[in-house]
């Protein structure tokens, strides 16, 4: 691994993310859309004496979703366009490291992670009134890891892919599970054992038992933060292991 | 380096290479030969960019080897010696050519004083500030092209770079490749405009995966007893073709 090669990079990925409006308005600006739609469509529902009101409670699951969707969907059209345009095939016939280009990446996507954490979590208190009973500063740390997951899942899933098509239905193929079975709609131990065993596989579901934990007062959350480590010290070494220099 | 320069920069042995199900480079071996301008020519579809994928390691191949400068093609030691200009513009379109050249000028290992010379070797620098989205597509294979010089590679492989140029620029751009043979660097240039030959050393011709012809321009028309490039392919396709169905018989 070569550092400077890896920030230039990574420099390299957010001049050109910063030149695209779009992008930018879409990690930065749609899950306070999202999040104030949800907040929005809870404000007929009568809450039972005793209970959080709906959106304090799903509000921060759905802080660990969004970051994770976002951050997967443009870091993998990010790198299929570094695909199709031949810039891949240039950049592996240069000098520079399958190691150097993965992590320049996901350095340049976990800084934008870390402002777009900063936002979800300011704007979310400050303008949407959210109760959240745990660590704010803990809720920031799994919610920037959950978007650098995000990230490296989209990279590994580019790395594993040969084309583009394939490249385009990964991403389907690796969100949607998460989304339905990873906690978000129904507690893991809710579900079937099959499912909840399957669940375990998944890296949201360490992100939103997360902040589940923090939500009902207890900040112990080392071991689903260790695991988010270890799911994207994982994908990262997948995503420059499949990398190839040499195609058909 | 004089003994280096003995043996090719360039080795080819029995080279096959499989797309898909189709062989589409049949056990071609060719030597090219250190400070050398050579043109690679053939219809589109004859194999010239699985060649050249080949030489800069870009290529999975199914048999025989390809040797550059003593190493393996490919060759973590070969990536800052050998640079490759892909048939389309390989840059980033949303930054303009000066943030491309800034980049690829990092990974070469190079400064701001080679960016300035490449800019003006490929006569860009009044519009290195604009987005690339925003050039036509010669001004971008030019950018392009000035990516691979950077770092002054000794092997240059550039795979079409003159196409849709004007006939000013076209000859700028070959005499710049003509000066960069003279400072010592080993060229290999494709194109499927037959008259671009004139300018080459030596030509490869290529069709169907196979090499019609590997020689200089005067002895490949006398061979032939043909005027032009485009003759005498013509006449070397014709031969192989009779033979091969007079094989067949
Ligand atoms: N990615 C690919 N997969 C399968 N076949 C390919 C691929 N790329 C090129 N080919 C085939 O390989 C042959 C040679 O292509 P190419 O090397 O691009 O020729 P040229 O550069 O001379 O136009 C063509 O028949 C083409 O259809
Ligand atoms: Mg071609």
């Amino acid at each position: 691994m070569t550092p400077s090669l890896m920030a230039a990079t990574a420099r390299r990925v957010l001049q050109q993310i910063r030149r695209d409006r779009r992008t930018v308005a879409l990690l930065m600006v749609m899950p306070l859309v999202i999040l104030s739609l949800l907040k929005f469509m809870f404000t007929d529902i009568p809450v039972p004496p005793g209970a959080d009101p709906t959106f304090d409670s799903f509000g921060p699951r759905l802080m660990a979703l969004l970051p994770m969707l976002l951050m997967f969907v443009v870091t993998s059209v990010t790198t299929l366009r570094e695909r199709i345009s031949g810039t891949l095939e240039r950049l592996m016939a240069s000098p520079l490291r399958k190691a150097d280009l993965v992590l320049g990446y996901a350095l340049a996507f976990g800084l934008i992670a870390i402002v777009q954490a900063g936002l979800i979590l300011a704007f979310s208190l400050s303008v949407l009134n959210l109760n959240f009973a745990g660590n704010m500063w803990l809720l920031g740390v799994i919610i920037v890891l959950d978007a650098i997951l995000g990230t490296v899942l989209g990279l590994a899933a580019s790395s594993l892919a040969r084309t583009e098509f394939q490249a385009v239905q990964m991403m389907p193929a690796v969100i949607l599970p998460q989304v339905l079975i990873a906690g978000l709609f129904l507690p893991r131990d809710a579900m079937p054992a099959v499912l909840e065993w399957v669940s375990a596989l998944l890296p949201l579901s360490y992100a939103i038992d997360g902040i589940n934990s923090l939500a009902a007062g207890d900040n112990n959350v080392w071991s689903e933060v260790g695991v988010l480590i270890a799911f994207i010290v994982g994908a990262l070494v997948l995503a420059v292991v499949t990398l190839r220099r040499r195609t058909a | 380096m004089a003994a280096k320069r003995q043996e090719p920069a360039i080795a080819i042995r029995d080279l096959r290479v499989i797309r898909g199900s189709r062989k589409v480079i049949q056990d071609i071996s060719i030597n090219i030969s250190h400070g050398s301008l050579v043109g690679l020519l053939g219809p589109s579809g004859s194999g010239k960019t699985t060649l050249m994928r080949a030489i800069v390691g870009a290529q999975i191949i199914a048999g025989g080897s390809v040797t550059v400068l003593g190493k393996t093609a490919g060759s973590p030691e070969l990536r800052s010696d050998v640079g490759y200009v892909t048939q389309s513009p390989s840059v980033y379109a949303d930054l303009t050519a000066h943030e491309n050249l800034q980049y690829f000028a990092q990974l070469a290992g190079v400064g701001n004083a080679e960016i300035k010379s490449v800019l003006k070797t490929v006569d860009l620098h009044d519009i290195a500030d604009r987005p690339v989205m925003n050039l036509s597509g010669g001004q971008r294979s030019r950018v392009s092209l000035a990516a691979a010089l950077l770092g002054t590679p000794e092997v240059l492989i550039l795979d079409e770079p003159t196409v849709g140029l004007d006939p000013v620029l076209r000859k700028d751009l070959w005499d710049v490749f003509r000066s960069l043979v003279k400072g010592g660097a080993t060229l290999l240039v494709s194109s499927h405009v037959m008259d671009e030959a004139q300018r080459c050393d030596r030509l490869i011709m290529m069709r169907e995966g196979e090499i019609l012809a590997h020689s200089t321009l005067p002895a490949l028309l006398k061979k032939t007893k043909t005027k032009d490039v485009e003759g005498a392919f013509l006449a070397l396709a014709t031969t192989v073709d009779t033979s091969r169905s007079e094989e067949k018989r």
